[in-house]
């Protein structure tokens, strides 16, 4: 019997031929990552244990990113907290405001995730990096404090299931609309403990960007992590940026999955996730009249290159609409730069909207746009439970980045071809 | 061992920004997180919780963000155990590896009401419902999950493991 991609990953990793779903196993790790809000805990954890040094300097990766800039005394006790053990250990890829930016985008944009590579992470989205190909899962600090000691993890091994997209969406859709309709279709706990493996032929003519949005969102159906097999669009984007030689796993023909869904998503209309549940998703066609006071454009969802680029587009030559603040958040140092070369920052000024620095901040609740009580966003981020971005009275919708951009304009949610 | 307490009940997906949310998470204090456990979902959570009460829910149980606060407020709250028909995988892991003792159980998640006093035998698994007077079986769970209770959480495991020489070594 043959193995999934996931399997074949897992499997190199702990020294074996085989694995299969339900073993227990312990793993080498190739990265193991923390964030300013879960590091903290994991270098307590680390100290309490008595360990020394971290199993590889350039192995470890701390990236500020959630309360950054620091916003405020508690937030920048806490950058100090991995400033001064990343300095300690010399960690090579610590990253802190100005070089930094979210992690999830950082780290595939530096070329410090590469194919084939087992990485766990202090943050649920860490299951990002299975885009390129790799088996990425977010953990908590105590695991990730385990990891950075000992180079190792214990991982139960998933059952894979595979959906298979056929079909061209709609104009506006991508691969946020592409995930939402996933997550819609079999509920925030339909993939529970497994590994969602993302593959057919809507998937191969996929770019990078919206990939990495899909696979980002597999934590939002309860998976372990979400997998596309590398192809030709994953290593042209590899080449270039990767730090170490990439590993090209394939899953086996005839490898044993729990499940296969098939999806026909021929002309499927832009999603729209209603509160307070990233799996309460609709059309927008059936959205509704739905007024919002905020929109927030970025995240380790959208805040790719490419996403800034489908919002300029629509929000060139138009005004955001008076009720509406329109915030843009490019999610690393380098996707901005390009964002001002390109002239979509002055597109996004010139139509009144704020760009801020990158950061996690308003996606969880933390700074740079909070939501008073009764307020409502619509945001291309990935969670809208109950307070995710400010008052427990407060409310929040999941789109891509074209509805959040024609959202803006219109003050109200709907599709482009609405303006 | 023994927990007894109420139960405080819960439906579906409690996430971990319902169980503390985001804002608060430049603390790390157990006591200063225990203050805002449960805040968005039920504002009287935290004042009126007591020591070994328990956390009764149903599916999917901390589903969301990684966060180890989420298992340290509830402790830090006093709860005993929380008992739910599922967990969410990342909240699974916190709860072994920070000491929080969880037991998944569908029909004892359907059937204790809130404010049923409950009483959990750790050894056993077994929950029974003292208003009710009824019990429910939980599965086993893992013997290699038991090893990290055993030991005391995945620090002192991995402690002992370096320390008689088992500590993995696998090729990356």
């Amino acid at each position: 019997m043959g193995m999934t991609i996931v399997e074949k990953i897992i499997a190199a990793h702990c020294g074996r031929d085989a694995v299969s779903p339900g073993e227990i196993v312990m793993a080498g790790v190739d990265i193991a990552l923390g964030n300013d809000i879960t590091a903290p805990i994991a270098i307590e954890e680390f100290r309490k244990a008595g360990a020394r040094e971290v199993f590889d300097r350039e192995r470890v990766v701390l990236v500020a990113d959630h309360f950054t800039p620091n916003r405020d005394i508690e937030a920048a006790e806490q950058c100090r907290l991995i400033r001064e053990f990343a300095r300690a250990q010399g960690i090579v890829h610590h990253y802190d405001v100005g070089r930094a930016g979210i992690e999830h985008a950082l780290l595939p944009e530096r070329g410090i995730v590469v194919p084939g590579d087992l990485v766990i992470g202090a943050d649920s989205h860490t299951c990002t990096y299975g885009a390129l190909g790799a088996f990425a899962t977010g953990m908590g600090s105590t695991d990730l404090a385990a990891a950075m000691a000992t180079g190792t993890v214990w991982l139960r091994v998933p059952a894979t299931v595979r959906f298979i997209y056929r079909g061209a969406p709609g104009r506006w859709a991508g691969g946020k609309d592409l995930i939402l309709h996933t997550i819609g279709r079999i509920g925030v706990d339909g993939a529970l403990y497994r590994a969602m493996e993302f593959a057919g032929e809507t998937i191969g003519r996929l770019a990078m960007a919206d990939r990495f949005t899909m696979c980002n969102m597999a934590i939002e159906a309860g998976g372990k992590c979400g997998i596309i097999a590398p192809d030709e669009t994953t290593l042209a984007y590899v080449r270039p940026r990767a730090s170490r030689p990439p590993r090209l796993f394939a899953g086996d023909p005839d490898a044993a999955v729990e499940r296969v869904i098939e999806l026909d998503v021929s002309g499927l209309e832009p999603q729209v996730a209603f509160p307070s549940s990233p799996g309460n998703v609709r059309s927008v066609r059936e959205a509704g009249e739905v007024p919002i006071d905020q929109v927030v454009i970025g995240s380790c969802t959208n805040g790719w290159i490419e996403d800034l680029r489908i919002a300029a587009g629509i929000l060139a030559g138009r005004k955001v609409h008076a009720g509406v603040r329109l915030i843009v958040i490019p999610a690393t140092q380098a996707v901005y730069a390009r964002a001002v070369r390109e002239g979509l920052v002055e597109t996004f000024v010139d139509a009144e909207g704020a760009v801020s620095t990158p950061t996690c901040g308003p996606c969880l609740g933390g700074h740079m746009g909070v939501l008073a009580e009764g307020e409502r966003a619509l945001a291309t981020t990935n969670r809208n439970f109950r307070g995710r971005m400010g008052h427990a009275g407060s409310e929040v919708y999941l789109s891509g980045p074209a509805v959040a951009a024609a959202s803006a304009v219109a003050g109200r949610i709907c599709s482009p071809d609405d303006l | 061992m023994k927990i007894r307490g109420r139960a405080w009940t819960f439906g579906d997906d409690v996430n971990t920004d319902d169980i503390i949310p985001a804002r608060y998470l430049s603390m790390t204090d157990p006591a200063a997180l225990a203050a805002h456990c449960m805040e968005d979902a039920d504002p009287a959570f935290a004042s009126k919780v007591r020591p070994g009460d328990l956390i009764v829910a149903g599916s999917n149980f901390g589903c969301g963000s990684s966060r180890e606060h989420a298992p340290i407020a509830i402790r830090g709250a006093g709860v005993g155990a929380v008992i739910a028909a599922s967990f969410a995988r990342i909240f699974y892991r916190n709860a072994f590896n920070t000491g929080l003792p969880i037991f998944e159980c569908a029909e004892a998640a359907g059937r204790i009401g809130a404010g049923d006093e409950v009483e959990i035998d750790t050894r056993t698994g077994g929950i029974r419902n003292v208003t009710r007077d009824e019990t429910y079986a939980t599965s086993p769970i893992p013997p290699f999950m038991e090893d990290l209770v055993r030991a005391g959480g995945l620090m002192a495991y991995l402690r002992e493991r370096i320390a008689s020489g088992r500590a993995p070594r696998e090729g990356r």
